[in-house]
């Protein structure tokens, strides 16, 4: 009933890890949202990085220090290909999202004033929570909160009421993590510019499912992390509109990142480098631009249909289990199930389900303001990749019968 | 009965079951029938921190011994709480800090004991012995 043109025979045998076998049983993970796994491609150009190239970057004569800064910037282009930033020096290398998140909030403290204020979703992970209240109490600036519907979605009628000329910066995720719901971003960054106000797009969630345009979506800054997209851990991207990586200070000094140094003063590097203190994850950013490489290869379009499919399956069985209810169902989602079954606690759920071998998020998912709108401790979440089938949906769907059977 | 005694119990309990489903199973039945603590103890100063579901202990001392009470609002958890509290309560707070806890290996729960899992299992038994020594050093 489902067909897909992908080739998950052949997808699959890329990620040894799903061939291994957890609790006695075949794993079936469903916890692609935390991270996703790695393919051998990705895990090979890594070792062959540590194996032919290894040197530090950007500074060396040497033949392997220039072989490696050439992969590094390779990297970087194929990013800045990948979402189509106008510049290569738009892309910043960070660790993650975390570190993308807090270089453009600490950037801001010296461009806000007491009274100015930022504008953040209730859908947001603490990530995109945290380094703005920091913000705020730096700075006297002002926390705003737009509202989620009973749905999930985010109120949208608060949010224009939210925006003024006090608004500086506004931050949202493309996708929520702890729903899987893809939020209207092209008419909040527009909404947001129409008032003055920057904005911070949290991709993490998105780019496993989709190829955001940060040009055509004109956003401000755009970040995410690569290991949710098959990359390694300990790498990401923030994407930043040139004229915002100017005005915004370094966020760490160091090496890498300047120009001149003396005691008297020192002047920064140019982009990207102001921003890069300090050696790099080199082999991280090597393996990110092969992990591109590789979804680009499967295709994400074929990905998106594909997993779509998985959730619907999915959805459909969970919905005739008694007494489950899923949080953030719409349409407008990406492939992930939010769920809990009345008066069973997430954690049993979860527990039960890793003895079958299935691997899902139990808990709030670092997104607490959503558990206290829905009044909940947390939620069951199973969320798909590309490399999943529709066999492994009807193992966790079996599982979790078999484990609300048990508990209940 | 020495604690020794009760783990030596416990583990001969599990031993009877073939599969992990059983033995959660019971686990889950020791959950349910665990005796709750009551609702005035089940407070924020006593939750143990570190766990994905709320787990509340309270303690007294009765005589020379240390009665422990329990509530989480995860069955799983609830289970292992009742396996801790049959083994500790009721115990000399000296027996208590000295028991060591490898019985749970012994049935099967050996996965729980991780420092890094949610259900703070650890956090659990660092806390009843936190109990004890209170109690030990009021003691003497």
């Amino acid at each position: 009933m489902y067909n897909t043109t992908l080739d998950l025979t052949k997808i699959r045998a890329d990620f040894p890890i799903l061939h291994r076998q957890v609790n006695g049983q075949p794993l079936v993970y469903l916890d692609n949202a935390a991270t996703s796994q790695t393919p051998l491609p990705v895990i090979d150009a890594i070792s062959d990085y540590y194996k032919h190239t290894n040197a530090n970057i950007h500074r060396g004569v040497h033949a392997l220090s220039q072989e490696a800064t050439d992969q590094f910037e390779a990297a970087r282009q194929k990013i800045q290909a990948h979402f189509n930033a106008a510049l290569a020096h738009e892309i910043i290398l960070t660790s993650g999202t975390t570190h993308a998140i807090n270089m453009v909030a600490n950037g801001f403290a010296s461009l806000l004033q007491k009274d100015d204020e930022l504008i953040v979703s209730e859908l947001e992970h603490h990530a995109n929570i945290v380094p703005w209240q920091m913000l705020c109490e730096r700075t006297g600036a002002q926390l705003k909160v737009i509202p989620i519907t009973e749905n999930g979605t985010l109120d949208m009628g608060v949010y224009e009421a939210l925006l003024s000329s006090r608004t500086k910066v506004v931050f949202v995720n493309h996708v929520s993590n702890a729903l899987g719901i893809i939020n209207p971003i092209e008419e909040i960054i527009e909404k947001a510019h129409a008032v003055g106000a920057a904005v911070l797009i949290d991709g993490a969630q998105a780019t496993p499912h989709m190829v955001p345009d940060v040009q055509a979506l004109n956003a401000d800054f755009y970040t995410t992390s690569a290991h949710k997209i098959c990359g390694p851990t300990g790498i990401g991207m923030l994407y930043g509109k040139e004229a915002w990586l100017r005005k915004l200070p370094p966020y760490q000094g160091g090496g890498e990142m300047i120009d001149q140094v003396t005691f008297e003063k020192t002047t920064y590097a140019d982009l990207p480098h102001k921003f890069e203190a300090g050696t790099p994850n080199i082999a991280g950013g090597v393996g990110f631009g092969a992990a591109i490489d590789y979804m680009s290869g499967i295709g994400f379009d074929a990905i998106a249909a594909h997993e779509y499919d998985l959730m619907r399956h999915a959805t459909e069985k969970l919905k005739q289990i008694d007494g489950l209810r899923i949080y953030g169902d719409v349409e407008n989602k990406v492939a992930v199930i939010s769920f809990n079954v009345d008066g069973l606690h997430p954690y049993d759920i979860g527990t039960l389900l890793d003895k079958m071998g299935i691997a899902v998020r139990t808990g709030h998912h670092c997104c607490q303001p959503i558990m206290d709108h829905y009044q909940i401790p947390g939620t069951v979440r199973a969320s798909f990749a590309f490399y999943n089938t529709h066999e492994e949906v009807e193992r966790f769907v079996a599982g979790v019968e078999k484990a609300v059977a048990m508990l209940r | 009965m020495s604690i020794a005694t009760k783990q030596a119990d416990i583990v001969e309990e599990f031993s009877m079951f073939d599969d992990w489903m059983q033995r959660y199973e019971y686990m889950i039945d020791l959950g349910k029938s665990l005796p709750l603590i009551a609702d005035e103890y089940k407070t924020d100063d006593n939750i143990i921190k570190g766990c994905q579901s709320k787990v509340w202990v309270h303690a007294e001392l009765e005589g020379d011994k240390v009665v422990f009470t329990a509530d989480s609002d995860a069955i799983i958890t609830k289970g292992i709480i009742a396996i801790l509290i049959r083994a500790f309560s009721k115990q000399h707070p000296k027996d208590i800090l000295a028991a060591d806890t490898s019985f749970i290996d012994d049935i099967g729960l050996k996965e729980h004991l991780s420092p890094t899992r949610a259900n703070g299992l650890v956090s659990m038994i660092k806390q009843l012995k936190m109990y004890a020594l209170a109690y030990q050093t009021q003691l003497s």
